[in-house]
């Protein structure tokens, strides 16, 4: 844990200009970034709080029939939006199926995005780590990486995004708004993420003092409704990240597939969206074997960067399980346990 | 009055608990209390060449860097009789030192200041520049050696066995053979382990996370080399343990030391991830069993042989041979225990150390030759039912497991189980449904206890005991209320301090056996002293009678013959003007262990239901049936076999510690990639008690419990596994990539 100054900012522009500062990183939940400043992964030298801004916390309608939501609203209060819920099910079940209630009652749709990996060799200052300490090499080359990136990974980085959030975000094709130094200006979520390449430190295209202000969702994203789902596999049943995770939104017209989305978690540094499989499932009858070549198809690319062959099969069968339920129709009521593959077990307690 | 033993009495400490008001080691708000936040060594072997702590000495806040320059040289003596809680060969870790780094995260220095914050600041700032020096961290069977003569003394042996092992597995008309390996696995208690330190003078009080005041007093003492007189440890709550606290760990030492050195109380609390390293763990083990038996399926041999790793610069042995030696009958036994060395930081006793180990193996190996012999597992284990203690050559001081197994079976529904893998199916999810027995060996140690009458009519009872979560405090008060015939709000019983009389460890399923009897002993101790001074006295009811004409009933004396009336406790102290009274009693094994082989029993059963496609085992029911002796609390009981399940389910199918033997460290030390079950894990844990009241043991009649829940659940489980999958993982935990 480093010295630091804090400031706590009363408008967006104060914010920006505040967090403009080389060293600077915004706060808000702290749900990640507190953490890694206690074990000294992360050390600001100034942190600009965003606790205290007017704004930025309302869930919107838009009139062309989109939503935008405020980057400080937060995970479970999102989720639990009854409008939001109904017309995005699939963002809902991803939102409740990370971390834990106590975490999402904190934790900011903003901060979602912007999360670190759980790349264990990342979250260890004894080791080298090309995106913790650009040049300083990739422990996690060689080592414990069974749970590490099959896809867009480089040399250099091979960790990957651990948000849940983003995946049927990415699907969507969500919108982040932004302010900063320059100006506003909107990037698409799919390409908010930035793929290591030689340059693992750049996680995101944010420059110094940018700040995600807002998400948005485009009207035809609501157009899934009826046949949205998020399956996430993981190694134990909640408060575990994902192995692997797909989301699937599927739009069925006369017993065809009218338009697709899918995206995969786990996968990669980045939320995957997995567009050929998308336009393979056009026109398809909603069935196994069209699954099973969109699964092949998301996965075409996927190599392993060290004992994680499993995930690529693992990562093909999760597309399907999900692309599988997606068609069976979005359950009228959330999932006791959310993007589960399991139901409850009786007898236990859940929650 | 005399229903107080066996009812399922809710935690008395269980409103203090809930509500904030049991004050935990790290709670202790001393005047004046500063803060350490230690500094640990990356490499796994090698030394110091340089310290740089002028950075450090210059932030804010900081009172001192203590590093092995400028510690001062503590004496380390021996304790002459090793406490069997530490390792029983070699030298424990002598902190700061030396130069020399022994593990990846050793502690290599301190550093205390005002805040904590300030105090972790200023351990990032102290420069170390390491020599690193070849290390063992590859775990190669092939390096395996005996343990040493320290170990072997304790009865952690490299062989035992009965027999012609060799000739009968030769000779044998079906074999099975196979390995198994568990990883390291952490004990993950919720409270993390940690010491304040305060020095007044010559006199040392320590607030610790322990479960063993007094053996944590005598350790510090030796390190010190000062008189335990000199020392007192108060722990008074702990929030969960599993073994960790049973042995006195190096950071109680640098709190110590860091006090001493600021003249400050210091407070020291290891972060989740030095817990991977500052205490112990269980050891990676890697086993191999092979089974000889009839076409009837009579066990005609038995070979186990246990690998297990373990620190170079002290050697921590487990009894991982007890439950081969005589759970079942068999004529022909060979079991060897080997250690590789590695450059680790030593493991330690994790609930049922080496038992549910040599359990694991045995258990699933058992499994195996169930199916080469086309017979039920169930069966199997009846038809080679040890009726004594075939190792020992010792009759069982008791010993109900086949009431076990029906009653479980029973509860279970076993008989439904197809006995074809692959043939149960509920939608798209396999169904397996497996079994395994559970031993854990019964001990007592002496103990003793004090008990105050006073003279609100109530009994305080003492003993220098610890509740890890058990429900110690809980149960020590039935058997005091029950004992002196008071109704349990009027006895309270106090814990977790040196000043009161001794108590054995806290650990290894003795807690009741001891001192429950310590307990018993000291009531009627404190009876009879003032029964005594009311037949002394020159007038009353009593004056004069012989003592065999008194008795004590109802919460107070009456004569023997059921004439004249009860006399209060109270009544009686005050008739003698004694604001109380109060008197010690102690209990220890006796001659029972020679005449006898005492052990606690369980049968449980599981069923999974696995997902093929994507690899991943529930597992809904968990039943198990057990015989622990005589039943004191069966809330707390039940409490305890549910835990054991959970953890059984944790190591079958999430715990492993991520070794990257590049570096000798812990990848995922932290609560987020080490992964424990959670509630969404556990479906139906039911723990049923066969009724059984082992006077043969000891007075109270009972066991223990602690360890034995966790036996045999994690065996049940991967055989559960096979049952659904027609595949047999023998490498825990039982992940999907394994499954896939």
């Amino acid at each position: 844990m480093n010295r630091f100054d804090y400031i706590r900012p009363g408008t967006v522009a104060e914010a920006v200009s505040a967090a403009a500062v080389p060293g600077s990183a915004y706060l808000a939940a702290g749900t990640n970034l507190l953490d890694l400043m206690k074990i000294g992964v992360a050390r600001p030298e100034r942190l600009v709080d965003l606790n205290y801004l007017p704004g930025l916390d309302a869930i919107e309608a838009l009139p062309d029939g989109g939503v935008r939501i405020g980057a400080r609203v937060r995970n479970a209060d999102l989720a639990q939006d009854p409008g939001f819920r109904r017309r995005f099910p699939a963002v809902a079940e991803a939102l409740l199926s990370g971390a834990s209630g106590q975490l999402r009652n904190m934790a900011t749709v903003g901060g979602n995005l912007l999360q670190r990996t759980r790349c264990p060799y990342f979250q260890d200052t004894a080791s080298a780590c090309n995106r913790r300490a650009p040049g300083s090499g990739c422990d996690a080359r060689g080592g414990e990486n069974r749970l590490h990136a099959v896809l867009g990974w480089s040399e250099a980085c091979i960790a990957t995004h651990p948000s849940d959030f983003c995946v049927p975000l990415v699907a969507l094709g969500a919108v982040v708004e932004i302010a900063g130094p320059a100006g506003p200006r909107e990037v698409p979520l799919a390409d908010f993420h930035l793929l290591p390449g030689a340059t693992p430190e750049r996680e995101s295209v944010l420059a110094p003092g940018e700040l995600v202000t807002a998400l948005r969702l485009p009207a035809e994203a609501a157009g899934f409704a009826a046949h949205a789902r998020y399956v996430k596999l993981r190694e134990r049943t909640s408060y575990a990240f994902a192995v692997v995770s797909a989301a699937a939104a599927l739009r069925i017209e006369d017993g065809r597939i009218a338009a697709a989305r899918l995206a995969l978690g786990g996968v990669a540094a980045k939320p995957w969206r997995a567009e050929a499989a998308e336009a393979a499932l056009v026109g398809a009858a909603p069935d196994a074997a069209a699954f099973q070549q969109a699964a092949e198809i998301a996965l075409a690319e996927a190599r392993p960067s060290g004992d994680n062959a499993f995930k690529i099969e693992l990562a093909r069968r999760i597309a399907r399980r999900a692309l599988r339920l997606a068609a069976a129709g979005t359950p009228e009521r959330l999932p006791a346990l959310p993007a589960s593959p399991f139901a409850p077990l009786s007898g236990g307690l859940h929650g | 009055m005399n229903a107080i033993i066996g009812q399922p009495v809710s935690r008395v400490d269980g409103p203090a608990k809930v509500t904030g008001h049991a004050t935990y080691a790290a709670e202790f708000d001393l005047p004046g209390l500063v803060h350490a936040a230690m500094v640990v060594a990356p490499i796994p072997r090698g030394h110091i060449r340089s310290v740089d702590t002028a950075a450090a000495e210059r932030a804010p806040g900081v009172l001192a860097i203590l590093t092995h320059e400028n510690a001062p040289r503590l004496p380390y003596h021996q304790i002459p009789q090793r406490p069997q809680v530490d390792a029983q060969s070699g030298e424990q870790l002598h902190v700061l030192q030396d130069a020399e780094v022994r593990f990846n995260g050793q502690p290599v220095a301190v550093a205390v200041a005002e805040t904590l914050e300030q105090a972790v600041h200023a351990a990032e700032l102290v420069r170390i520049d390491y020599a690193r020096t070849p290390a063992l961290t590859i775990f190669d069977p092939a390096r395996g050696r005996p343990p040493s003569e320290g170990n072997v003394k304790a009865g952690r042996v490299p062989e035992l066995g009965r027999g012609e092992a060799e000739a009968a597995l030769a000779a044998a008309p079906v074999r099975v053979e196979a390995r198994y390996t568990h990883p390291r696995e952490h004990h993950n208690a919720i409270e993390p382990h940690v010491t304040i330190a305060h020095w007044e003078g010559e006199h040392l009080t320590l607030y610790d996370k322990t479960q063993w005041v007094d053996n944590d007093r005598k350790e510090i003492a030796h390190v010190f080399g000062i008189p335990e007189e000199r020392i007192r440890v108060v722990s008074p709550f702990v929030g969960g343990a599993f073994g960790s606290a049973l042995r006195t760990w190096p950071h109680v030492t640098l709190a110590a030391m860091a006090a001493q050195r600021v003249g400050r109380p210091v407070r020291l609390e290891l972060t989740r991830r030095q817990l991977y390293t500052s205490i112990g763990f269980r050891p990676h083990s890697e086993q191999h069993v092979a089974l000889g038996a009839t076409k009837d399926g009579r066990l005609s041999a038995l070979k186990h042989e246990v690998i297990q790793q373990v620190g170079r610069y002290e050697e921590y042995a487990e009894t991982v041979l007890s439950p081969t030696s005589h759970l079942y009958s068999c004529p022909n036994l060979l079991a060897r225990y080997r250690l590789v060395e590695m450059d680790t930081n030593s493991p330690c006793p994790m609930r049922a150390p080496g038992v549910v180990t040599g359990v694991l193996g045995l258990e699933m190996a058992m499994d195996e030759l169930a199916v080469e012999l086309n017979i039920d597992p169930l069966e199997l284990r009846l038809r080679n039912y040890a009726e004594t203690d075939e190792q020992k050559g010792l009759p069982w001081s008791s010993k109900e497991l086949r009431a076990c197994y029906a009653t479980a079976a029973e509860r279970f529904g076993w008989s439904r189980r197809r006995p074809e893998p692959r043939s149960m199916r509920e939608g798209d999810q396999l169904v397996g449904y497996g079994m395994a027995t559970a031993i854990y060996h019964s001990d007592r140690s002496a103990a003793t206890a004090s008990v105050a009458l006073t003279g609100n009519g109530g009994a305080v009872v003492r003993s220098a005991s610890s509740d890890m979560g058990p429900g110690t405090y809980t149960s020590m008060t039935q058997v005091a209320a029950e004992t002196l015939g008071l109704p349990l709000e009027q006895v309270r019983f106090e814990l977790g301090d040196t000043n009161l009389p001794y108590a054995p460890v806290h650990g290894g399923s003795v807690t009741m056996a001891s001192l429950g009897n310590a307990i018993v002993a000291a009531c009627g101790a404190a009876q009879k002293k003032l029964a005594d001074l009311a037949r002394a006295a020159q007038q009353g009811p009593f004056s004069g009678l012989p003592s065999e004409a008194v008795a004590f009933h109802g919460g107070g004396l009456a004569r023997a013959d059921g004439s004249g009336s009860v006399v209060p406790y109270a009544e009686l102290l005050r008739q003698h003007n004694l604001g109380w009274l109060e008197a010690e009693g102690s209990a220890q094994p006796g001659e029972e262990t020679k005449k006898y082989s005492s052990a606690a029993f369980g049968a449980v059963f599981v069923e999974v239901r696995v997902d093929e496609a994507l690899g991943t085992v529930r597992v809904p029911r968990i039943i198990g049936a057990y015989d622990v002796g005589r039943v004191i609390n069966p809330k707390t009981a039940r409490s305890q076999c549910i835990g054991g399940m959970v953890g059984g389910l944790g190591m079958a199918l999430e715990e492993r510690a991520d070794w990257d033997a590049r570096f000798g460290r812990v990848m995922n030390a932290n609560l987020a990639e080490y992964l424990v079950p959670v509630n969404a894990d556990i479906g139906v844990t039911e723990a049923i008690f066969v009724p059984n009241d082992d006077r043969n043991f000891n007075p109270l009649g009972v066991k223990g419990l602690a360890e034995v829940a966790i036996c045999g659940v994690a065996p049940a489980i991967a055989n559960a596994v096979w049952h659904a999958t027609g595949r047999r993982i023998r490498q825990l935990p039982i992940t999907p990539d394994v499954l896939l």
